[in-house]
């Protein structure tokens, strides 16, 4: 077999690619191989996807608004992160919040993090303080729960939507 | 604990134990935290990846479960050394790239490092042999609590650990299991699987991540998702995924047991002869040949050659190894004879 790109070489090297959901085989010579993985690299950062994806097709005139908006504890703009695909500090998020939201829950399906905080590392471990889920959060994750047939969470889950909203209708 | 004590050190997750180890070589958590009030590293000036490096390094001189280890300090190496802890599993090849102010921190068993100044300001990584995804995660829980009892974390209620990337926003946490998978390729079903785990937001990646290179029959499978759900949400995910691929290579491997012995006998003993007796071979011929050989010591049609050693020989066999063990700069040529020698020596020598 030779190689898929220069035609010339034995292919040595055989490699899977999914993109898009698209698998494809690539056959290559061990010359070929080292330049398409030294491509590869360079691809890794996912700066471009994610600057593609933080994109407003729909909303021209809130991407300017935004472009411009600067966050004053590292002084990274919204228009920086377009091009480099990262934040430039924790407090980006805040300031970004507003345009951050729906391109992580693109990214993740999600904009709610659920799972530990470093809060209840630092609170000993005699008096663990959890953080609980809001009533919408746990009415999703018992839908969740209840699909994947996972009947022990959802009835922990349920009890705890109980117990929210009988404490709401003593408010 | 130097960097050349490495070459002679056999890494925990290299010992061919734990669940299901005839298919997955080894599991491992790694999380990104950064420090509140400063900079990611690449939009950080250098005092203050000074000042981050100073602050974690302090902090983790005071973890138990990293009093032993050692510091590397990125700037200090030389090419070979940092390729050296690439090849180990240590490190990112990101991490070898403008080493101002990096750092990495292992263990001696090397299951536990700690990446300072990568992308993130830290990253933790445990790696385990096996299929032990939970056991990995209650390790670097306890770790990961005994630094945020240290270190203010950059964390939001609502989204979570922030990072440098919002790929990675939420728990920071990803789960990558090593897979071996000689039977599911060899009878062409790893197409089918790899779109399936495309489909399910789970990301496959070869031997050393980045490039997606799947050489040898390894795959690394993780989580894309890392915001949304628990660690241990998480974890059940990938746990899922990766039992119904073990059951399927567990199948393919006994379907071909059945219909082809003979033929298989006959690829895994040649892989081993010219392994013990090659003059010249290229590392990715050698990967290749040992997952060959792999598969005939899982299958009990090797008996004098422990998993052990042959994970070893994938690692030792590796460029920046090989030049550490003769102790001098190699061509490529001249590696792949260098090579050839070694795998000789080890192979001949346990049978
Ligand atoms: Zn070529
Ligand atoms: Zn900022």
């Amino acid at each position: 077999m030779l190689c898929d790109v220069c035609g010339k070489n034995p292919a040595t090297v055989h490699l899977t690619e999914i993109i898009d959901e698209q698998m494809n085989e690539l056959h290559l010579c061990e010359e070929c191989a080292r330049h398409k993985s030294a491509a590869m690299e360079q691809q890794f950062g996912l700066s471009d996807l994610l600057a593609g994806m933080a994109d407003f097709e729909k909303h021209p005139n809130k991407e300017e608004e935004a472009v411009a908006v600067k966050c004053p504890a590292c002084g990274l703009s919204y228009a920086d992160f377009k091009k480099i695909g990262r934040l430039g500090c924790g407090n980006c998020y805040n300031v970004f919040r507003k345009y951050l939201a729906p391109l992580l829950k693109r990214i993740h399906g999600s904009s709610q993090h659920i799972g530990k905080n470093p809060l209840q590392a630092k609170v000993s471990a005699a008096k663990p303080v959890k953080k609980k889920a809001g009533l919408a959060e746990l009415k999703s994750q018992l839908q969740k729960a209840i699909l994947a047939e996972a009947f022990e969470e959802a009835a922990s889950l349920r009890d705890q939507i109980k117990e929210l909203e009988t404490k709401k209708e003593k408010e | 604990m130097q960097i050349n004590d490495l070459i002679n050190h056999t890494s925990e997750w290299l010992k061919g134990t734990g669940p299901h180890s005839d298919v997955v070589i080894s599991s491992r958590i790694r999380l990104a935290r950064n420090l509140n009030k400063f900079p990611f590293p690449h939009w950080a000036s250098k005092v203050q990846l000074n000042g981050i490096l100073e602050k974690c390094s302090q902090a983790m001189e005071k973890v138990d479960l990293l009093k032993d280890a050692t510091w590397f300090i990125l700037a200090e190496l030389d090419s070979i050394d940092k390729q050296l802890l690439v090849e180990r599993h240590l490190m990112s090849i990101e991490h070898t790239q403008k080493t101002e102010q990096k750092a990495v921190l292992v263990n001696n068993e090397e299951n536990i490092a700690v990446m300072i100044n990568e992308e993130d300001h830290l990253r933790i990584q445990l790696m385990q042999s096996g299929f032990n995804l939970f056991e990995a995660w209650e390790i670097i829980n306890g770790i990961d609590d005994a630094l945020a009892k240290l270190l203010d974390y950059a964390y939001l209620e609502d989204f979570g650990y922030l990072t440098a990337c919002p790929t990675n926003t939420g728990t920071g946490m990803r789960g990558s299991v090593m897979l071996h998978l000689p039977a599911l390729v060899m009878s062409r079903q790893i197409e089918r699987v790899l779109a399936a785990i495309a489909k399910l937001s789970f990301t496959t990646r070869g031997l050393y991540g980045e490039g997606t290179q799947a050489s040898g029959n390894f795959f690394q499978i993780s989580n894309q998702v890392s915001l949304g759900h628990s660690e241990n949400e998480i974890i059940e995910n990938i746990n899922g995924l990766i039992r119904q691929i073990i059951e399927q290579e567990a199948q393919a491997r006994q379907i071909m047991l059945t219909k082809n012995k003979e033929i298989l006998e006959d690829r895994i003993n040649r892989s081993l002869g010219i392994l013990k007796s090659a003059r010249i071979i290229t590392s990715q011929e050698t990967i290749e040949l040992l997952s060959m050989v792999r598969l005939g010591s899982d299958l009990g049609m090797i008996e004098d050659i422990d998993r052990r050693t042959i994970n070893e020989l994938f690692i030792i066999t590796q460029p920046a190894h090989l030049q550490k063990i003769e102790n001098v700069k190699l061509s490529s040529d001249q590696r792949d004879l260098k090579r050839a020698e070694l795998i000789r020596k080890k192979l001949n020598l346990v049978s």
